[in-house]
């Protein structure tokens, strides 16, 4: 681990230089907002910005992806037998992933790296990855990432953590993938470790300080799943929803898929594409029978996976990263920050 | 507002302390600045969080619909009535069992466009008549209302809702226009090539997550379209022609029915303008068969309904 520091003034063409080997994401802004997109050549990611409308979650994990191809003409002899789709796996890296964002990458982790199974198409495009990530030293009103076991300087899950410091980064290696990006960059300006590290604790204390919102998640654990399951507060948190699939689609840590056959004369591929919850498909039967056939299922699944069944799964805390996005872009307001208090705060009357 | 708020709880609470209903449906004060949300009252106590303000920008009708059975009353806007018309011209509602608190709309505020004038994350909105009091962390701007309206409304002629049981403010003045159609007039003029490109950047960002879908009133089949899976009309990926097969559809479905209530870019969580597609359907409407959505629970819209006085040729 150490500390390097990059002058604004060389940045750009330090990630020019990086081109060579690395495919690029990052932050861009058109007209509907800023997104972690793949960069084009001649684009820079856009360090400035205060957050992106969706999360980070599509560079392992695109909206489409193909994952499976083959043949339907019978004259082939490898005719009907899927085969993996080719994929770039070319080493990748994501510039100014927000630290929210690279912790939820992490807890997505523990549904496709397992002792059991291995998604080899997310976990190839995660081995790929190099993440810079981007301290936030100003967090948004809606940023409640302290209270999720992340926050606005935390390294989990990043291979370089930059702090913004005016005219210059200052950036701290945290893996030897982070040193191999660095590297082909052409960043090697060490700084003192000690006096950074000082300089790191102080922003982080300075942007922790201004984070106002928080949930609190210490009584979830105790209760029992059924107790919750039951509780009467669900129609009314589930009244305003539209069921429009927003909330599970700009979360970053939102994992779930549906997979698609597409037929096109010979050519048949399989696509997984983002599903969600939301969604009376999602759990609709061939027989036409839906187990969660009602909107208030829905919500409650939504709040119960990530408020509880995860947390009970694995031990490590809710599966929500604090970032916001889904109390900002609700059509309705759904807020999971009132909902997970609620839940929290539930005692079943006898 | 503040009067009209005050009445609005006041003949809530009665209908609901009466039992002249089961529930009410308004709008709640939310979480955040600049946001309100649905909710349903069922007593008079509750009635106290009822709400309104330049940012209840959902269309309740949507909500009414699905209550079916039950005595409600619904909180409405001048294009909310004109949805729970269409509703009850397609018998999603009944009269009967329908109470319609009218508001004289002063028109919704277009949260992206204060969004941007304030560059970083809103954390304070006040109104104070026509003005709005938008503050961010570092910044506090006083922004007059009329620049900020939502397009939609900045366009609307029927800010007095249509059908009402109360009316819970004096009629406002509705607008004249020379041309209520100037985007779409704008979009016709470019030439064919111009305006498919002009339709494929507007939904570029499309993440078919189905907020304009799922916020439109009149959006209430069963199944829809793209979510049947037996046999399946759409792919559901990202596909550039399934994603604008989906906005064309969705778009003629809303032919001669649609209100321009703009719930659908309010839902639009990137902030696509969908209504440029709806809104060259209510043109047609209108210049096709003299045809505003939502005006008079005595006729049937123009598709339909026969009539000899049809302007196409084929029916001469």
């Amino acid at each position: 681990m150490k500390f390097i520091t990059i002058d604004k003034k060389d940045w750009a063409k330090g990630i020019d230089k990086s081109r060579g080997t690395y495919q690029l994401f990052g932050p861009v802004t058109d007209i509907n907002g800023c997104q972690i997109k793949a960069l084009d050549a001649d684009v820079q990611p856009e360090m400035e910005y205060t957050d992106s409308v969706l999360s980070a979650k599509s560079v392992l994990f695109p909206q489409s992806e193909k994952i499976l191809v083959t043949s339907l003409n019978e004259a082939d002899d490898d005719h009907h037998i899927m085969k993996r789709a080719d994929g770039d796996y070319t080493p990748r890296a994501v510039i100014g992933i927000r630290p929210y964002d690279a912790r939820a990458i992490q807890l997505v982790k523990m549904n496709f790296d397992t002792e059991d199974y291995r998604d080899p198409y997310w976990c190839d495009a995660y081995e790929a990855t190099t993440f810079v990530g981007l301290a936030i030293n100003k967090p948004g009103p809606l940023d409640f990432s302290t209270s999720t076991g992340t926050g606005p300087f935390s390294e989990d899950g990043l291979d370089i953590l930059l702090a913004d410091m005016d005219d210059k980064f200052l950036a701290k290696v945290l893996t030897p993938k982070g040193e191999a990006y660095a590297a082909a960059c052409g960043f090697n300006t060490e700084a003192d470790a000690k006096e950074s590290q000082v300089l790191f604790d102080v922003m982080r204390k300075d942007a922790e300080k201004t984070i106002s919102s928080s949930v609190e998640t210490d009584k979830l654990k105790d209760k029992t799943i059924l107790d919750l399951y039951e509780a009467p507060f669900w129609d009314d948190v589930a009244f305003s929803c539209i069921n429009c699939g927003t909330c599970t689609y700009v979360c970053p840590t939102c994992w779930c898929f549906d997979i698609q056959d597409e037929n096109k004369l010979k050519a048949s591929s399989r696509f997984r594409n983002w599903d969600t919850c939301m969604s009376p498909l999602f759990t609709r039967h061939a027989t036409g029978h839906n187990p969660r056939g009602e909107k208030t299922m829905r919500v409650r699944q939504r709040f119960m996976h990530k408020l509880k069944y995860f947390l009970d799964k694995y031990d490590s805390g809710i599966m929500c990263v604090g970032c916001g996005r889904c109390v900002k872009s609700c059509p309705v307001n759904i807020d999971i920050r009132q909902v997970c208090e609620t839940m929290n705060n539930y005692e079943k009357k006898e | 507002m503040d009067t009209c708020i005050q009445k609005i709880r006041e003949i809530a609470g009665d209908l609901l302390e009466k039992g002249e209903v089961e529930r009410v449906i308004g709008f709640a004060e939310g979480s955040i600045p600049m946001a309100t949300s649905p909710v349903a009252i069922s007593t008079k106590e509750d009635a106290q969080k009822l709400c309104f303000s330049s940012t209840c920008g959902l269309n309740l009708a949507n909500y009414a619909s699905k209550e079916k059975g039950k005595k409600i009353a619904v909180v409405a806007k001048g294009c909310d009535s004109r949805n729970l018309v269409t509703h009850i011209v397609e018998n999603q509602i009944d009269r009967d069992n329908l109470y319609i608190i009218g508001v004289p709309c002063p028109g919704m505020v277009d949260k992206f466009k204060i969004a941007a004038e304030m560059g970083g994350e809103i954390t304070g909105f006040e109104e104070a008549g026509d003005t709005l009091i938008v503050s961010t962390v570092d910044d506090k701007k006083e922004l007059n209302k009329q620049d900020y309206l939502r397009h939609n409304c900045s366009l609307c002629t029927h800010k007095n809702p249509v059908l009402f049981d109360v009316l819970v403010g004096e009629e406002v003045e509705e607008q004249q226009l020379d041309n209520a159609y100037p985007d779409v007039d704008a979009i016709e003029a470019l030439t064919a090539d111009g305006r498919w490109k002009h339709f494929e950047e507007l939904t570029q960002n499309c993440i078919r997550c189905y907020a304009c879908r799922n916020a439109c009133p009149l959006c209430y089949c069963p199944t829809c379209f793209v979510d049947e899976s037996g046999p399946q009309w759409v792919g559901k990926g990202q596909d550039k022609t399934d994603v604008d097969t989906f906005h064309f559809l969705r778009a003629f479905h809303c032919a001669g029915r649609c209100t321009d209530c703009g719930a659908c870019v309010e839902a639009c969580p990137m902030g696509i303008n969908v209504r440029d597609f709806t809104r060259k359907l209510n043109k047609d409407a209108q210049d096709m068969f003299g045809w505003e959505a939502g005006l008079t629970i005595d006729k049937r819209p123009p598709l339909d309904a026969y009539s000899p006085d049809d302007p196409n040729d084929f029916i001469k």
